[in-house]
């Protein structure tokens, strides 16, 4: 019982970077564009944060950081670094009707290229001698927590020990739900999304909408990088840390069909999965077991993709003109 | 008074046909101002001379002979890859799968030659490698081919998702087979015995995957082009409707064109497994899944323009690998340069199927007779 009571804060910990993920999908996709350059803008969040803390606190030096600062340099940077993404993304998709599957692949080249070449490279690129970057600074501002956390015991470790990038990741979650269930700009995005045509006949400035569904999603799925490294990694970079989060990230968009606010759940269950190995007593003779624990997120996903569509229900279904390029005079 | 609303400043209109000598020229343009902007990019970025930039790119793609035949060698890799993809692609099924086809082709070469090592002679064991690679490959496109098939189930995540089990499956076995216990690694198969070890051809051990890419190469463009599978692909990719309406069954077509697609990408596992690394890792097929994608569509689905693009990525990739070596940075830098390209060549073909309209200046004359 205290084991699990232990595994819950972890997987917590380990489904977060999924949830901002899956969130800046679900709002990317709902416009009908499907985002495979995912994985890429959440390398470009991660490191865009840390060149932006990595010079401040190179500034600071030995002093102390200042907290707000510490905190407000590398989220700007992180939300400049993944909207350019987002733009270029819209660029092509939107104004220059390229192929989606192409131009995500693309950016998923660049980003993750993007990320481990400064990741590795900042260092040398920015003449200090320090061995690694380790932003411990700013890291320790990222993981404050409530000071009544400590107090509280078993409640406090499973509900207040994250540091804020957490609870925003669930906050901007149940906003994104709340908007697509409640209001008339989620509306105006499920149409876009389901039926552009439709959409503009009504009168909805289709690239508008795609433009900053894009652009918000990317922006979301940044921080998700940046949370991974200034909060989970406790502010160190090391490349292609990250893995294949951003895959798994995607996969949680099909997993929830496309409902942010089952998403809270399932990338807690995501992230659970993702270490799950690490409590599963296999001994020491069969580590490989742990790989096929890893497989679980995976071969699950897959297995709700297919029941989906075999259950066929239409508010289960991905957005009807997902992954397809709306050009107005085409009819 | 002027309530008549301004004409858009640009219009857009979809281009009927252009003439292939001018899609050519777009598409030469964007790859040189790709070129200058990757110049400034390293320039900015490293301090390096943009002119010194390209003639390390050069040196590392042809400074030796050694160098030269693994850059000719990755073309075929990803050539073979991008050409299975292709007939997917041409009946619109996005199979981005092929890195785990690759990966379960590479499981199933390196399992023969591990498991039969010894116990069967040697021209047996490839046979047997070849048909269980094949069929790894095969069955891994057969999969998500069947979902769409039965219940047209979304074939760009159910293949995305393929690939990861693929991956965990590869790292199950790799660390089953590790040797020695406890290295994560299974190292060089077969060491002493080269069983399995796919025999070199004319004395040179780079030219096997040359000659496959191009056998494969001619295979694709006559199966698309001139057998009836390949025109029952093209139907289906058109106007699936009509391909109803002509009595081509659809279901086959999607299974039969992933059976062969598959199939060809778990070959290019044979040929990385038992040819060229003589070991399997999880990164064995090292994103080229993901860039065939790119290398098909670059070239329009078109088998021989595939070389020249697959040439291109292969070709800047190792060219920026010289430069990290050369100024010391690091291997990703490559990724950036491709993407800034990729970027560039996927935004020319707008300018290609599109013509933009600026507003004309009306007239006075106009006006009045608008009037």
């Amino acid at each position: 019982m205290l084991g699990f009571l232990a595994f819950i804060p972890r997987a917590v910990a380990q489904g977060i970077p999924l949830l901002f993920g899956c969130t800046g999908e679900i709002v990317t996709e709902k416009s009908g564009n499907l985002n495979l350059g995912l994985p890429g803008v959440m390398y470009v969040g991660a490191i865009s944060g840390v060149i932006g803390s990595f010079f401040y606190e190179n500034s600071v030096g030995a002093g102390e950081v200042n907290a707000a600062l510490a905190i407000l340099i590398p989220l700007m940077c992180s939300i400049v670094g993944s909207l350019i993404m987002g733009l270029i993304y819209s660029f092509l998709v939107v104004t220059f009707r390229a192929n989606q599957n192409v131009t995500g692949l693309a950016m998923t080249t660049f980003g993750v290229g993007f990320g481990n070449f400064f990741g590795g490279s900042l260092i040398k690129l920015a003449k200090t001698d320090l061995p690694s970057i380790s932003l411990s600074k700013t890291s320790m501002v990222f993981r404050s927590q409530l000071p009544f956390a400590k107090s509280l015991g078993v409640i406090g470790e499973i509900f207040f020990s994250y540091g804020f990038l957490a609870y925003t990741a669930v906050i901007i979650a149940l906003i994104v739900a709340y908007v697509f269930k409640k209001t008339r700009v989620g509306l105006n995005l499920r149409a876009v999304g389901e039926n552009p045509a439709t959409a503009d006949a009504a009168g909805i400035n289709v690239t508008k909408y795609k433009y900053l569904a894009t652009c918000i999603g990317c922006v979301i799925a940044g921080l998700g990088g940046l949370y991974y490294v200034m909060d989970y990694a406790c502010g160190i970079w090391s490349n292609d840390a990250f893995g294949d989060r951003g895959w798994l990230a995607i996969a949680l968009v099909i997993f929830t069909l496309w409902k942010s606010d089952l998403g809270i759940f399932a990338s807690i269950l995501f992230g659970g999965l993702y270490i799950l190995y690490l409590y599963i007593p296999t001994g020491m003779e069969h580590m490989e077991f742990k790989e096929l624990y890893k497989m679980i997120p995976y071969v699950v996903t897959l297995v709700v993709l297919i029941f989906t569509s075999m259950r066929n229900r239409r508010e289960d279904q991905p957005p009807q003109s997902l992954g397809l390029n709306y050009f107005r005079e085409e009819r | 008074m002027d309530s008549k609303q301004k004409e858009p400043l640009i219009h857009l209109t979809k281009r009927g046909g252009v003439s292939k000598k001018k899609a050519m020229m777009i598409r030469v343009l964007a790859v040189i101002v790709a070129l200058i902007v990757c110049a400034i990019v390293t320039g900015l970025t490293t301090g390096i001379n943009p002119l010194g930039v390209y003639s390390s790119i050069i040196a590392g793609a042809f400074g030796s002979a050694r160098k030269t035949w693994i850059t000719f060698q990755d073309v075929s890799i990803l050539l073979i890859i991008a050409l299975s993809l292709t007939i997917a692609f041409r009946m619109r099924f996005w199979n981005i799968g092929g890195e785990g086809q690759v990966l379960m082709g590479g499981l199933g070469a390196a399992a023969c030659m591990i498991c039969l090592d010894g116990k069967l002679p040697n021209a047996v064991v490839m046979i047997l490698m070849l048909i269980s690679s094949v069929f790894l490959g095969a069955l891994w496109g057969f999969i998500p081919a069947l979902c769409k098939a039965l219940w047209n189930t979304n074939e760009t995540l159910s293949t995305l998702m393929m690939n990861y089990i693929a991956t965990q499956l590869v790292l199950f076995f790799t660390i089953m087979w590790e040797v020695p216990k406890g290295s994560g690694k299974i190292g060089i198969i077969n060491q002493n015995s080269h069983t399995g070890w796919l025999p070199q051809v004319f004395g040179s051990k780079y030219l096997l995957p040359i000659l496959v890419a191009a056998v494969v190469t001619a295979f694709v463009y006559v199966y698309i082009k001139y057998t009836k599978h390949g025109y029952e692909i093209r139907v289906v990719g058109e106007s699936p409707k009509t391909s109803v309406y002509v009595g081509i069954n659809v279901s086959k077509v999607f299974i039969r064109t992933m059976l062969v697609s598959g199939g060809l990408c778990g070959l290019t596992g044979l040929l990385l497994v038992g040819g060229i690394n003589h070991t399997l890792t999880s990164t064995i097929a090292d994103g080229r899944g993901f860039t065939a994608v790119l290398v098909s569509w670059m070239a329009q689905f078109n088998p021989f323009a595939m070389i020249v693009t697959s040439f291109i990525i292969v070709f800047m990739d190792r060219g920026a690998g010289e430069i990290a070596t050369q100024f010391d940075l690091n291997q990703s830098f490559g990724d950036i340069l491709t993407g800034i390209i990729l970027f560039f060549i996927i935004g020319c073909e707008f300018f290609i199927n599109y013509e933009i309209h600026l507003r004309k200046k009306t007239t006075k004359k106009e006006e009045a007779k608008a009037c």
